[in-house]
């Protein structure tokens, strides 16, 4: 049990009279990579969101490597050793790609430690580094994506929220995308990836959650879930 | 042709102070959606420090320099008092709430020190004037054109260099996902404000070493046009408050210096008639704030 990274437990968030996440339970083991799937409004990024400390959490806990983080400020809980990459990847379009990184950086005190980091991710993702002067709303939707990974990565997690980082993105790109998540899942970072594409999705997961209407519909092993086909035409359109 | 350059030089002297105010309202507002009423009250605050410090006797540059400093302690006890509650208001609450900030330090201004202006004696050498050929040229002006420039020099310099600096620019596109990185939001708000005070306080500096006295509306008047910059320029775009500071500035000289005494009465009325004229020409403004690209 307590080997999860992230414990979510019996989340509620509301919007008003949005009741948008009901009663969520989930787990992030440590190394693992939870698949949140579900439909458009199932409520995922809510969680997402409310897990980082930036959507009130109505009800529940969030746990963070044992520390409760309820009501937490997000600053807090990144510093703790949380990333974040936000649905529709939120980079900043009109600094820089290495600006980007650079202000990400903010968070690491030693700067010889944050120069070091920021060069190595762009060597890691060479179009980072081919075009660290460029604005980096100029970048494609790939590139785009691969920054917000990167820039991510700037505070060294030890737990990963990746929300729908293939949404909008070419197949080729798709699969790039998740050579990387499982690279990182080879590095020991835990992470909890929303997806819309569920069958890419489940083959990277070690642990899946299936959301509906703000609730869990199901939750289990992936290539259970995987094969389910009941599940998959009701939730997962796949 | 002399003329033309002496109304040239006054008009970057006075747009410099608009641009200089204008700057300081656009950073806070990028950041934290704040129209801040209260901005006047800060180069206020700075002018009473100026006079403060001459009347216990510091030298004319130490005064300037507390006056900047007074101004910056003003802008960041603002933020802490009334603004830090309201964060994340909406724009309206924000802005009643820096009308009654705004009140609250005019009415203690008034009861502290005095309702009607105060001197401030600077050296008669800085009100006197100089000659560049057949152009005569003001040292009040030529202050103000430097105190300007060197301030947007330095003000870009930070916002492109530092980290901090780049934090700003990207709070200014999108904060709440600068917290997510796990920037203090705090911090980033505080040197807003601190940044607004400086370039107030300057503004304040500029403003007294010209016109020798300050009083409790002293910053009313030119922190009006320089709202009317920053929405001419285009609300929350950093180069857009200071293109619209000088060109409000510009077009209020040469109104004063070209319109025949009949008009000049209307002089505001035309000033914001060219900005009406140019709203409608470009409604988001001369240079409009890059919205953040959010696919």
């Amino acid at each position: 049990m307590s080997d999860a990274v992230l414990e979510v437990d019996a989340l509620d968030v509301r919007y008003g009279q949005v009741h948008a996440v009901r009663g969520v339970s989930l787990n992030v083991t440590q190394g693992g990579v939870t698949a949140l799937l579900g439909a458009n409004g199932a409520g995922k990024t809510s969680t997402v969101m409310a897990v980082a400390g930036v959507r009130p959490v109505a009800f529940g806990t969030v746990r963070i490597f044992g520390q409760d983080v309820t009501g937490k400020t997000p600053e807090d809980i990144i510093r703790s050793g949380v990333a974040i990459s936000a649905e529709g990847r939120r980079i900043f379009a009109s600094l820089s790609v290495e600006e980007n990184l650079k202000v990400a950086g903010n968070v690491v005190a030693d700067a010889d430690v944050e120069t070091e980091r920021r060069t190595k991710l762009m060597e890691r993702f060479p179009i980072l580094g081919q075009r660290r002067r460029q604005l980096a709303g100029l970048l494609s939707g790939g590139e785009q994506q691969m920054l917000a990974v990167a820039r991510a990565l700037m505070s060294a997690p030890r737990l990963l929220l990746l929300d729908e980082p293939s949404l909008g993105l070419a197949p080729q790109m798709v699969d790039r995308i998740f050579d990387i998540v499982e690279e990182l899942q080879d590095e020991g970072i835990s992470i909890l990836l929303v997806e819309q594409n569920a069958t890419l999705a489940l083959q990277v997961a070690s642990h899946a959650v299936v959301l509906a209407n703000g609730t869990v519909a199901a939750s289990g092993d992936p290539e259970a879930i995987a094969s389910d086909s009941v599940l998959r035409e009701a939730y997962l359109a796949a | 042709m002399d003329i033309v350059i002496q109304q040239l030089i006054n008009a970057i002297s006075l747009g410099g102070v608009y641009a200089m105010l204008a700057l300081g309202l656009a950073i806070v507002f990028s950041i934290v959606r704040l129209i801040n009423f209260a901005h006047g009250d800060i180069m206020t605050f700075g002018g009473y420090g100026i006079f403060l410090s001459l009347a216990f006797g510091i030298p004319p540059l130490g005064a300037l320099a507390i006056g900047i400093g007074a101004a910056v302690v003003m802008a960041l006890a603002m933020e802490r008092a009334a603004f830090r509650a309201m964060r994340g208001a909406d724009v309206v609450a924000l802005l009643i709430t820096s009308f009654a900030v705004s009140e609250i330090l005019k009415v203690l201004f008034q009861n502290t020190i005095s309702p009607r202006p105060v001197p401030i004696s600077l050296p008669a050498a800085w009100s006197s004037s100089y000659r560049i050929g057949d152009v005569v040229i003001g040292v009040g002006p030529t202050i103000s054109i430097v105190v300007a420039l060197v301030s947007l020099a330095g003000l870009t310099l930070f916002l492109r260099r530092t980290t901090t600096g780049m934090a700003m620019r990207a709070a200014a596109e999108d904060f709440e996902m600068l917290r997510l990185l796990g920037v203090r939001a705090n911090r980033v708000v505080a040197t807003a404000f601190a940044i607004s005070g400086v370039l107030a306080g300057a503004a304040a500096v500029v403003w007294t070493a010209q016109r020798g006295s300050v009083d409790p509306m002293m910053g009313f008047f030119p922190v009006l046009k320089a709202f009317i910059a920053t929405v001419l320029g285009g609300l929350g775009s950093l180069a857009g408050a200071v293109l619209g500071g000088f060109v409000v500035g510009a077009i209020e000289v040469m109104t004063q210096a070209f319109l025949p005494d009949a008009l000049s009465p209307y002089r505001d009325a035309i000033v914001l008639a060219c900005v009406i004229a140019a709203l409608l020409l470009r409604p988001d403004g001369l240079l409009p704030a890059r919205s953040g690209a959010r696919s």
